[in-house]
């Protein structure tokens, strides 16, 4: 783990879960594997307040537990996994695709499964059709089957998935039930052969309505309710997550997608939608696909009128070439970007060749791959003529690779993330007094509202607010949200890379 | 490598020019200080990207944060108890508490050993205050029959306690104090004792009968 990774973590944790589970999640991360007792001991905090921060994190899948190092005696050991609290940065994209595929019904889901982790499939329907039960107009409901639809056809289109058997943990001094797994190797989701098998539930009814003067009674039936209601249904103990593979793959398929339809024209995006273009058609746009220099589409033979696959690898390395490329242009000027992408194509240039072929001037080419080489987008390699490095004798030779260059990128990313995020916080702190004067005189507006005031006493509240307060609240609602979107913008990179890095390495 | 070369001088593969600094001057000097915090930039950076889709996912990442603040997954710490005891914390009894789990996670799930023991309040504790609640708006007049109840729940609790044997009943006696507290408190919302007001009722009543002296 990086010292960027772990800080982006400790960033997201503390956003979601507080300082508590912050805390206990980052000293995780830095030693590794530890036991309960230890975890207590070196953050020093209460050990209560460390079993409950573990709880949530396993709950949520961040956390996994087994045996030690000790064997099925021994105490467990905990360990976290940082890939799952990145996925914490891409939770909205993860709604509005749901969103997009299987519309407000599908949304939900996803959304309330994210936030709790892990539910039974009906809890997560009630608790949908009561949410959209209160959006929707005075005595309309919704009903429970259309929302157990919606959730099927995520499970069949595998995007969520059962959660994998947990086997009980042992006590540290009890016998243990069954055996442990062994701490390095969770069991995957997808070696359990019913992962994506519904349960039979009988689950019939509707939406409830919650009346906002019962709410304290109404919370605590509920979950006495929701408590004996799990076991009648029948899918007691099943619980299901979020499967956040077949999102990547979705949004990996989106992405060559709408790369390919930029470089091709517009009417090629139409045909797209419809399945039955007319063969000629058919054939020139494959074979302009075939013959592109980005070898998105290769062909692999004749039989029954031509087979074309698809080159995945090769789509991902290309756009993630396009990625470093941009940044690269963005930071540096577009004649950077030149020899930066002559010397990804070229391989290995000396300085004079690549003044030549970039048509620069070499006191600039000169400035130009010196910064470069700075920031270190570009390595040097030094070919010796003589056993003796002597320099007269050296060609000195400029590359780029480009996968160690796309590891130096993505963490550049979450290091810019963080930075996003820390000023996100500060500028949050500074203004604080500000925020919770607004938003107490919101809760005064709408509670007077609510109770029919006249136009005179409401406008006499707003003005409690003066103008250049409002002014201040305006522009710092507006670096805040500027600063939010450039988190999403960024977590794009993040996943382009990622997905080569990891594309590239599974191919080694 | 081909080309005019200096005859037997010192000879690179590379124009020397191309270095920066001649042969013989000093290098150029280093810098001593760290970079900037803030380097200037050349060139401004690209807008951001804007659209239906991004406003919603930005409004999904706000409601999101907000949300996941009122969950049971987000832990504060207990405040530890300072050493004044304030007036206030009586009346603040809902105050997270470190050794309770706010929701129910399925320990069949989870080790064993996250799981929190709570030790729960004796049961009869539970029941004078159920029965007291609906006395709260009682009068003057009922003062007297809620301090026999009163003496008469404390025999029975005292009684109740010699045959407990366990060390609970030291917990019970500081809610069971406070409840006689809260009970005469409660009874008129006022800061002050029933029993040491007058309200002057009796007042004027004597002085009817005797109209020679004069009332100032």
């Amino acid at each position: 783990m990086t010292a960027q990774e772990v800080r982006l973590c400790g960033l997201l944790l503390q956003e979601h879960f507080g300082n508590v589970v912050e805390k206990v999640g980052t000293h995780l991360i830095r030693s590794g594997v530890l036991t309960l007792r230890a975890l207590a001991h070196e953050t020093k905090l209460p050990l209560d307040l460390v079993k409950k921060s573990l709880c949530v994190l396993v709950q949520h899948g961040m956390c996994t537990f087994g045996a030690g190092r000790r064997g099925p005696a021994g105490p467990v050991e905990y360990r976290i996994n940082c890939e799952r609290v990145f996925h914490m940065l891409r939770y909205p994209r993860y709604i509005y695709t749901a969103k997009s595929l299987y519309g407000d019904t599908g949304e939900l889901i996803v959304e309330e499964i994210l936030q709790r982790g892990q539910m039974t499939m009906s809890s997560t329907v009630k608790t949908v059709a009561d949410r959209l039960t209160h959006n929707m107009p005075e005595g309309q409901s919704m009903d429970y089957s259309e929302v157990v639809s919606a959730f099927s056809q995520l499970v069949e289109t595998h995007f969520l998935q059962r959660c994998p058997l947990a086997s009980a943990g042992s006590s540290s001094s009890g016998a243990v039930d069954t055996p442990l797994p062994v701490a390095t190797q969770p069991t995957e989701p997808e070696s359990h052969p019913d992962c994506y098998k519904l349960p039979y539930i009988n689950l019939t009814g509707q939406g409830k309505r919650r009346r906002s003067s019962e709410d304290g009674e109404a919370d605590q039936c509920a979950a006495k309710k929701a408590r004996t209601d799990d076991s009648e249904c029948g899918d007691d103990r099943i619980y299901w997550q979020v499967n956040f593979q077949r999102f990547h793959l979705h949004f990996r398929d989106q992405a060559i997608i709408s790369a390919v339809s930029c470089k091709l024209d517009q009417i090629f995006r139409a045909l797209l939608s419809s399945y039955n273009i007319a063969r000629p058609i058919l054939d020139q746009y494959l074979s302009l696909l075939v013959d592109d220099p980005m070898e998105f589409v290769g062909k692999t033979g004749d039989s029954g009128g031509g087979m074309y696959v698809v080159n995945l690898h090769r789509a991902l390395a290309n756009l993630a070439r396009a990625t470093l490329e941009s940044v690269v242009q963005e930071r540096f000027g577009s004649r950077s970007a030149r020899i930066f992408r002559l010397l990804l194509r070229k391989r290995h240039l000396e300085q004079k060749q690549v003044e030549d072929f970039a048509m620069i001037p070499a006191k600039e080419a000169k400035d130009m791959l010196y910064k470069l080489l700075s920031e270190n987008l570009v390595q040097l390699q030094e070919i010796p003529k003589t056993p003796d490095y002597a320099p007269s004798r050296t060609f000195y030779l400029y590359t780029v690779n480009q996968l160690p260059t796309a590891r130096l990128l993505l963490q550049h990313s979450y290091k810019t993330v963080g930075n996003l995020m820390e000023r996100r916080l500060y500028e949050t702190k500074e203004n604080k007094r500000l925020l919770e004067k607004s938003q107490r005189i919101e809760a005064i507006l709408a509670s007077l509202q609510a109770t029919g005031a006249e136009a005179a006493q409401l406008t006499e509240v707003e003005e409690m607010i003066t103008v250049p307060e409002r002014q201040q609240l305006e522009s710092l609602r507006h670096h805040i949200n500027k600063l939010d979107s450039s988190e999403n913008q960024v977590d794009e990179t993040i996943f382009l890379l990622k997905s080569y890095i990891n594309s590239t390495q599974a191919s080694r | 490598m081909a080309g005019s070369r200096g005859r037997g001088r010192s000879q690179f593969s590379f124009s020397v020019d191309a270095l920066g600094f001649g042969r013989g001057d000093s290098l150029p000097s280093s810098a001593h200080t760290p970079s900037p915090l803030f380097p200037p930039m050349q060139f401004r950076p690209v807008p951001l990207h804007t659209g239906e889709e991004v406003d919603y996912m930005l409004a999904l990442k706000q409601e999101l944060r907000a949300s996941s603040k009122n969950l049971p997954f987000h832990i504060k710490a207990a405040r530890t108890k300072t050493d004044v005891a304030h007036y206030s914390d009586k009346y603040q009894n809902g105050e997270t508490k470190n050794n309770c789990i706010e929701w129910s996670p399925d320990w069949s799930r989870m080790p064993k050993e996250l799981c929190i023991k709570v030790r729960k309040p004796r049961k009869t504790g539970a029941k004078p205050q159920l029965t007291r609640k609906p006395k709260v708006a009682a009068g003057k007049e009922e003062v007297l029959q809620k301090l026999e109840t009163l003496e008469k729940r404390e025999e029975e609790q005292h009684s109740e306690e010699e045959e407990d044997e366990e060390k609970k009943k030291q917990n019970e006696e500081e809610p069971d104090a406070d409840e006689d507290y809260d009970e005469e408190d409660l009874e008129d919302e006022t800061d002050y004792i029933m029993s040491y007001f007058d309200n002057g009722e009796d007042f004027g009543a004597d002085s009817d009968d005797n109209m020679d002296e004069a009332v100032y």
